[in-house]
């Protein structure tokens, strides 16, 4: 077994373009940031990206949307990145809003095995249009179907040489549930140590998941909103 | 008339000692700050947190430590992580107590709609469709009218759905309202120097106005 690749380069050498990948992180927080560079480098087209949020004009996916690498977006919120709305507005871009709970809860059902779920958000908005629906104990809920991606790419605090990951903070948002979710799941962590090395109790994410994992380097880290007291 | 923290601190009085609180972006976000000494609530973050604290110190502001506004924050005692999945999975479930939340308009059966002015904004739903669908108490702070000057309680909503019967209260800068699908707005209390004439004449959808209406007691 040997999942540990050198670098992001050769973590997403083989996503080709067309495909259909998922991003961790939510807004900026614990986003991929080194396979997001390396796809902007690779030069990846006609990206369909599940992700929460689209970044920002300048960092995250704002940086292959700028490229216009995305062709479609399928995200629960898009603010804040004016490259994005003029993609949007201009037809350029797809996009499908999705609720963020139904977003999280299509990639726990890849994760978990299940084709699909029934789930309540959504019921009598547009979200439920063409969605089958069925009552439970009198209420309507929607069939929401899991995702299906080639490549998920996640980024975690710490890591080990089998793929076990362990986060920090308010890092797991998304990366939890698509680091399960993919058929190939790509892991970039701040630190990578050898197996054995993290305390098994403390695992969020089973290595059986992980399929290549490396140590990034320099992570910003940006801050979307600096807000503090005195 | 109530400003925004006026509509904080009434909305505050509404929250009860142990429950789980999600508070939206906005007005909701300041209830924390008058939540009555003695009522200990937890704070939900739908991005992965239960017990969220106050904005940092200058200098100890976390990247990896954000709430669903984005926001910078701080941990309390007795904090926990988890994942969006598991998040939501515990706001499905009915665990959260109460979500506060704006709104763009509201009808007087207790439908929202607050992600989306067609041609106009785009920005996504975020979690207010799943929040709106699985809390069992949702009270929504907004101004009364939009900034047209147009009622923004009504008998049907205009834009794109966020939730359907789903609203139970509303506090605005005039009054706090009961919404009951059937019946309407129902007026329970008026802002302080506000008359049940003003609140009629901003209100486009059924309000219901039974015996005397008392003014708001607000600290």
């Amino acid at each position: 077994m040997n999942k540990v690749v050198e670098n992001a380069e050769v973590a997403i050498a083989d996503i080709k373009d067309g495909a259909v990948i998922m991003l961790g992180g939510f807004g900026l927080c614990g986003i991929p940031e080194n396979c997001i560079n390396a796809l902007v480098k690779q030069g990846t087209k006609e990206l369909t990206c599940i992700s929460n949020n689209a970044g920002v004009d300048d960092f995250g996916i704002g940086l292959m949307l700028k490229t216009r690498q995305v062709k479609k977006m399928i995200s629960s919120y898009v603010g804040e990145n004016a490259e994005f709305e003029r993609q949007l507005l201009s037809g350029e871009l797809e996009v499908e809003l999705i609720p963020q709970g139904t977003l999280a809860t299509r990639c726990m059902a890849a994760a978990y095995g299940m084709p699909a779920v029934w789930v309540k958000a959504g019921v009598g908005t547009e979200v439920a249009i063409g969605k089958e629906v069925r009552q439970f104990d009198g209420e309507d809920f929607l069939l929401e179907m899991a995702f299906k991606a080639q490549f998920s790419i996640v980024k975690a605090w710490k890591g080990d040489t089998h793929g076990n990951l362990v986060f920090r903070k308010t890092t797991r948002n998304f990366n939890m549930p698509m680091a399960m979710a993919g058929q190939i799941t790509i892991a970039e962590v701040e630190e990578l140590v050898p197996a054995g090395s993290l305390d098994p109790d403390h695992i969020h994410v089973p290595g059986i998941y992980i399929h290549r994992i490396f140590q990034g380097k320099n992570y910003e880290k940006r801050i979307e909103q600096r807000t503090t007291r005195k | 008339m109530l400003d925004k923290i006026g509509i904080a601190k009434r909305i505050a009085k509404e929250v009860k000692d142990g429950y789980y609180v999600n508070l939206g972006i906005g007005i909701p976000t300041l209830v924390a700050n008058y939540i009555p000494e003695g009522v200990n609530v937890t704070l939900q973050s739908e991005n992965g947190m239960l017990g969220m604290g106050p904005f940092p110190f200058e200098g100890e502001e976390d990247p990896d430590l954000i709430n669903a506004g984005k926001q910078t924050i701080t941990e309390v005692a007795g904090t926990s992580y988890f994942d969006s999945a598991l998040s939501f999975g515990m706001i499905r479930a009915g665990k959260v107590d109460l979500t506060i939340l704006g709104a763009m308009e509201v009808s007087e059966n207790g439908d929202i709609a607050n992600w989306k002015i067609p041609g106009k904004m785009v920005k996504g739903m975020g979690g207010a469709m799943d929040l709106v669908a699985a809390a069992k108490n949702i009270i929504v702070a907004m101004q009364h009218v939009n900034k047209a000057g147009e009622s923004k309680l009504l008998p049907e909503c205009s834009l794109p759905l966020t939730g359907v019967k789903c609203v139970k209260k509303i506090v605005t800068e005039l009054a706090v309202l009961e919404v009951v699908p059937g019946k309407g707005f129902i007026l329970l209390e008026r802002a302080p120097g506000v008359t049940v004439e003003e609140i009629q004449k901003a209100t486009a959808g059924k309000l219901i106005i039974e015996g005397e209406i008392p003014e708001m007691v607000i600290d």
